[in-house]
């Protein structure tokens, strides 16, 4: 591979890691949360907010960390406010993820018109790149990492902490019998309530990181819906990674290489509408419900509200 | 009826008035006097003759969209591919205005939208066959369609369909025998309200006193008591998501053929998810469709004067209508759960999982 | 020593007394039987024992300390394990992880499944309950399920095990290893509560009998002294039969033979192993029999929601069983379920629109392709009347009705379709003395009107007062088929328990 070429590949593998991270992030809140029995459609609001929290705590409180730790608490904030209106009032998942998701995106952008625009507030500090000296210089791979900014390192690392959280913990385990038979987990002495509540709450501060990315690591300012629907593609990618955190993040990059095309085949033209290739996740998804690649099963539970026999 | 019964029943109100108060506060942190903004929103939606055009224009996608939910909704399943339905619908409909013809008028537009409602309602064959065979909820694949079904008509639009020279990707002009008539001279809004109105009565009509209509309700009220009384529910449930596929492709091939009169890359700004908000408040009863969307259509009209005149940023509009979202579903839940408390049976696996 | 002693425990619910001043005592190392026909009131027992439900006076001594308990987790601290006759596994973990599920973490904050997995095998190992640890549960047979769920309480530290009619879901060969299991825990000190209405498993594994009617209890015999004639004399008892005036049946030619029938349970087991009878018109054939062996799903067969594996089922002359349920009903086929508010009524429709959920497409209420709602209505109307249904007009929802008035609905649509055959199950469940009065009398009078009738029921009495003949149904097969008049509820009792095989009835007149 000539050395143009070589760099291209990784110009746009690089790019694609940074598309993949904000869906990831938010992929991996979605499959704690439906892996618990509730399906997060708010994810795509509680992104929304974390993008602005985590730019407005950077800009007003020291930092792109402090920023993002901001996103996560914003995000934990909605998630709980899902929680509570699914789970303790058994209101209808997806209406109340649509009703987030609403309400997110008028109240950031009036805040974003109303504080950030008239204080002059256009760019925010953010995320630097890695700039380890000797970094560019590492053959191959040099110049792609040095490309990337911490969350996406992070994204990274936490896929397989939450495959171990779900596959090998006590409260991994708990969480998914609430999502298959919570009948059975509450017979057994789980709080089915208190779990779902954690596993939202826990997929809203995931989401509002991968806002915080949006805001922070991949540009330096927060815009008017600037998610885009990112909160839906990750749906889409719990789905397509089969309710597991790793299958998750995997398909997320996916989508991200999906996306970083769209982009390529616009600078670079390749003749095939870059559609084509955005549309190929999406089916790939559809043939793994129908069961013509491997078969994938949502959590038993999902969607249903528990509700307490008598005691 | 106890006091208690009254609060109860007047619930939703207290909701939706509510999340008013609320947006009021938005409407002051906007830096605007809320009664006034209010008052203008208001004005601005209904006693104004642009106002009211843009009302209409913001509501007629929404309720053909609303109502093909509600159809779903009624038969016990929920359609949240509404948004990919609409775009297939439009796409259907901008072939028939390109390249079928010439017709008089009345015979285009009723062909495109024909063929709008058959894409639409093939949108949705797939989910509800996988359903029906595979048990596989129809919300995931739904889901998924809606951005097959986007890229799709972004192919066409970006290639065989695309008008020469464009900047971005739109297609050539429909041919105008093709438009939705204006119906409020020297404004946008178009016959498509009437249709959908149309639709709504017709809708109302089906479910309530036909046979048909009759078998959707009960395989949605209880499928268990339907299998029982020898209704065949599998068939049920496809019949009524390709209806509800075809009524929202009927709101794309609205979109296009009444407003834009070209197919737009991505000409639907959410619509369909919007859809599944108004069909549930609405109850999945059609008159509760038109007053839902209508509401819906009214504050964003309104919003836009509210922003020329106030300064009011229309995003104050999509945050009240959110909490007036999540106040009306909880307070459906609470109470249906006061009833559950009371000792009365609840109403079984219903259309309104709430 | 005594390791359980129930002290005038008794538990209501609302008017209904489901336990009433039960005592009883468990010796340690012993299997203690629990014997009763439904409602005798051995689940809420046990379900008081389990934490599932507090008494309302009464007092539970554990190994001579009086204890409050007050949830299966105190139960599990107390050394309760409970195996419930329907499972609370989840199929898709593995065995490993569903014994783990809810226990303290063994390294903290890790499962630690490979150590929780061995733990399991040597307890598997120690009372023949051998299950592979690492498969998921969905990929086991019912037996071996069963056998995670023994484990699951035995993990932790259980040593009074409270088995709910753990054989209902066996084959013959699993019920003799798990036998074999309880003799082995047995063995080792371990109590085990077995509660049953099978006469011969009881007399076979238990060492002392408590025999539950009513809520009271009967007796408490040690199995020495057990005879099975005395226990389903106990357990059946010499109530006062339910006496309706009724003529006695002209039967005529048969509407409805069942020939061989084989029809698969929920589980895959064999729910109906091989049912043969015939029903003629003019007749109410009852079968009696506990729940659960068979009666559910050889209604659900006839009326077709269920398919059938093996047999016959000819209504009318035609052979039905391949035919899908709108096909019977046109048949002549009518059928009130047990369940009347999941599968005999839509509860938020009408009351005018659940009498023709099954008719509502016929010319009748039509007319060129619209409902004919006030026909509907008026249908509605006439049967209210007829039935003496208490509503606010038939427009109301029928969810708002009572129980009574709600079998009143179902009972006025299935009448009113005039059909040849009507299955009856549990027709007055829920329902007060007045109202179970009222429809068992309709019941006879679609008899008298020339209908065949088949009327499954859980309560004897009222099906050796009702039918002209009964059939006693045990593990999906009919022990006999008796006339009320001959038979004595001592020969019903037995066969109700399995202990008794008559050859069966002659042909009615």
């Amino acid at each position: 591979m000539s050395h143009v070429e070589g760099a291209i590949v990784l110009a746009y593998l690089a790019a694609s890691l940074r598309m993949a991270t904000p869906i990831g992030l938010a992929a991996l809140g979605g499959v704690l949360s439906e892996r618990s029995g509730v399906l997060n459609i708010g994810l795509e609001g509680m992104m929304l907010t974390g993008a602005l929290a985590g730019a407005m705590g950077s800009y007003f409180l020291g930092g792109p960390w402090i920023g993002t730790l901001a996103a996560l608490a914003s995000g934990m904030l909605l998630g709980a406010g899902l929680a509570g209106l699914t789970v303790t009032l058994g209101t209808n998942q997806i209406v109340s993820g649509v009703g987030i998701n609403l309400f997110a995106l008028g109240f950031t952008t009036v805040v974003e018109r109303v504080v950030l625009r008239p204080a002059g507030i256009e760019t925010v500090p953010a995320f630097a790149r890695f700039a380890a000296p000797g970094l560019r210089a590492v053959p191959v791979v040099g110049p792609l990492l040095a490309s990337l900014t911490p969350l996406v390192l992070v994204t990274i690392a936490i896929a397989p902490l939450l495959a171990i959280f779900l596959y090998r913990t006590p409260w991994g385990l708990a969480l998914r019998a609430t999502g298959e038979v919570p009948r059975a987990a509450d017979t057994a002495g789980i709080n089915v309530f208190f779990v779902r509540y954690m596993a939202v709450a826990a997929s809203g501060a995931l989401a509002g990181a991968g806002g915080a990315f949006l805001s922070l690591g991949q540009l330096n300012l927060f815009s008017e819906n600037m998610t885009a629907g990112r909160g839906f593609i990750a749906l889409a990618a719990v789905i397509l990674g089969k309710w597991d955190p790793i299958g998750a993040l995997a398909a997320a990059f996916l989508f991200g290489a999906a996306e970083a095309l769209q982009l390529f085949v616009q600078s670079y033209g390749f003749g095939v509408p870059y559609q084509i290739p955005s549309m190929l996740p999406y089916v790939l998804a559809l043939a793994v419900l129908a069961g013509f690649v491997s078969r994938a099963v949502p959590p038993a539970a999902e969607g249903i509200p528990y509700q307490q026999e008598e005691r | 009826m106890t006091i208690r019964t009254a609060i109860l029943r007047l619930l939703p109100l207290w909701a939706v008035l509510s999340s008013l108060m609320l947006g009021m506060g938005f409407v002051f942190l906007a830096g605007a006097p809320p009664l006034q903004a209010y008052e203008d929103l208001l004005r601005g939606a209904l006693a104004d003759k642009f106002g009211l055009a843009t009302t209409l224009v913001k509501t007629t996608p929404l309720l053909f969209a609303g109502l093909g939910v509600a159809v779903a909704l009624r038969a016990g399943l929920i359609n949240i591919g509404a948004e990919g339905q609409i775009y297939l619908g439009g796409l259907a409909a901008a072939l028939v205005g390109l390249y079928v013809g010439p017709f008089p008028q009345i015979v285009h537009v009723s062909l495109a939208m024909l063929a709008a409602f058959v894409a639409g309602g093939m949108w949705a064959l797939l989910p509800a066959v996988l359903r029906l065979r595979r048990g596989v909820s129809e919300v995931i694949t739904t889901l998924l369609m809606n951005y097959i079904g986007l890229y799709v008509v972004g192919v066409v639009v970006s290639g065989p369909l695309k008008e020469p020279r464009a900047p971005y990707p739109f297609s050539p002009p429909l041919a105008p025998s093709a438009f939705l008539p204006t119906i409020i001279p020297a404004t946008d809004a178009h016959a498509g309200i009437i249709i959908a109105l149309v639709l709504a009565i017709l809708v109302y009509i089906f479910l309530e006193h036909t046979p048909a209509g009759f078998q959707v309700r009960m395989v949605g009220a209880n499928p268990s008591a339907a299998a029982y009384a020898g209704v065949n529910v599998g068939r049920t449930v496809v019949l009524a998501m390709v209806v509800s596929g075809g009524l929202a492709g009927l709101g794309g091939a609205s979109e296009v053929m009444g407003l834009k009169h070209r197919l737009f890359d991505a000409f639907s700004p959410g619509y369909g998810y919007d859809a599944i908000v108004v069909a549930f408040l609405g109850a999945g009863q059609p008159l509760g469709v038109i007053a839902t969307a209508g509401f819906f259509g009214a504050l964003r009209s309104g919003a836009n004067v509210m922003q020329r005149s106030q300064g009011v940023p229309v995003a104050v509009i999509f945050a009240i209508q959110g909490l007036a979202v999540l106040f009306l579903a909880a307070s459906l839940a609470v109470r249906r759960r006061m009833f559950r408390w009371s000792g009365r049976p609840t109403p079984s696996a219903e259309a309104n999982p709430s | 020593m005594d390791v359980l002693r129930v002290e005038e425990v008794t538990k209501r619910f609302g008017p209904v007394i489901a336990n009433d001043r039960v005592t009883l005592t468990v010796q340690a190392g012993t299997v203690h039987a629990l014997l009763g026909e439904n409602g005798a009131g051995k689940t809420s027992l046990v379900n008081v024992l389990y934490g599932l439900y507090q008494p309302d006076e009464g007092q539970i001594w554990l190994r001579g300390r009086p204890v409050r308990i007050r949830s299966p987790r105190d139960a599990i601290r107390l050394g309760i394990g409970m195996i419930h006759q329907h499972f609370t596994l989840v199929p898709q973990l593995t065995v490993a992880e569903n014994i783990v599920l809810g226990a303290r973490p063994r390294r903290p904050p890790f499962l630690d499944l490979p150590g929780a997995e061995r733990e399991i095998e040597s307890i598997a190992n120690a009372y023949g309950l051998g299950v592979n640890p690492r498969l998921r549960v969905m990929d086991l047979s019912v037996g071996l399920q069963q056998r995670v769920e023994i484990l699951k309480a035995l993990y932790r530290g259980a040593d009074l095990l409270i088995l709910d009619e753990p054989t209902s879901v066996l084959t013959p060969s699993e019920t003799e290893a798990l036998f074999g299991v309880i003799t082995g825990l047995v063995a080792d000190g371990k109590s085990v509560i077995f509660i049953s209405h099978k006469l011969d498993e009881v007399l076979g594994i238990s060492q002392v009998i408590t025999v539950l009617r009513r809520g009271r209890v009967a007796a408490t015999i040690p199995r020495a002294e057990a005879t099975p004639s005395a226990l389903a004399r106990l357990m059946v008892g010499r109530d006062v039969v339910f006496q309706i005036p009724k003529t006695h049946a002209r039967a005529s030619e048969p509407a409805l033979e069942v020939t061989d029938l084989h029809v698969t349970g929920n589980l895959g087991h064999p729910a109906v192993s091989g049912v043969t009878f015939r029903l003629c018109r003019g007749e109410i054939l009852g079968i009696a029999g506990v729940d659960g062996n068979g009666q559910s799903e050889l209604a659900e067969a006839i009326a077709g929601l269920r398919p059938v594996t093996r047999g016959r089922i000819s209504l009318n002359g035609c052979e039905v069983a391949s035919w899908p349920p709108k096909a019977r009903i046109a048949a002549g086929l009518g059928f009130i379920p047990a369940d009347r508010y999941r599968l005999g009524l839509v509860p938020d429709f009408t009351v005018a629109e659940n009498l023709v959920i099954k008719t509502f497409g016929d010319p009748a209420y039509t007319r060129r392709g619209f409902l004919r709602r006030q026909r509907i209505a008026a249908h509605a109307r006439k049967l209210v009347a007829q039935f003496d249904i208490r509503v606010h007009g038939v427009q109301q929802p029928t969810r708002e009705l009572s129980g009574g008035n709600q079998q009143k609905v179902v009972l006025a649509r299935e009448v009113s379709l005039s059909p040849a055959v009507i299955i009856a199950m549990q027709p007055t469940r829920g329902l007060d003395v007045g109202a179970s009065e009222y429809v068992l009398r309709a019941l006879i009078a679609e008899r008298d009107r020339g209908a065949a009738i088949l009327h499954i029921s859980t309560e004897l009495e009222e099906i050796l007062g009702v039918c002209d003949r009964v059939a006693v149904m045990f593990g999906g097969a009919l022990m006999g088929i008796v006339r009320p008049e001959d038979a004595t509820s001592e020969q019903v009792g037995l066969m109700m328990a399995g202990a008794l095989h008559l050859i069966p009835a002659s042909e009615p007149p």
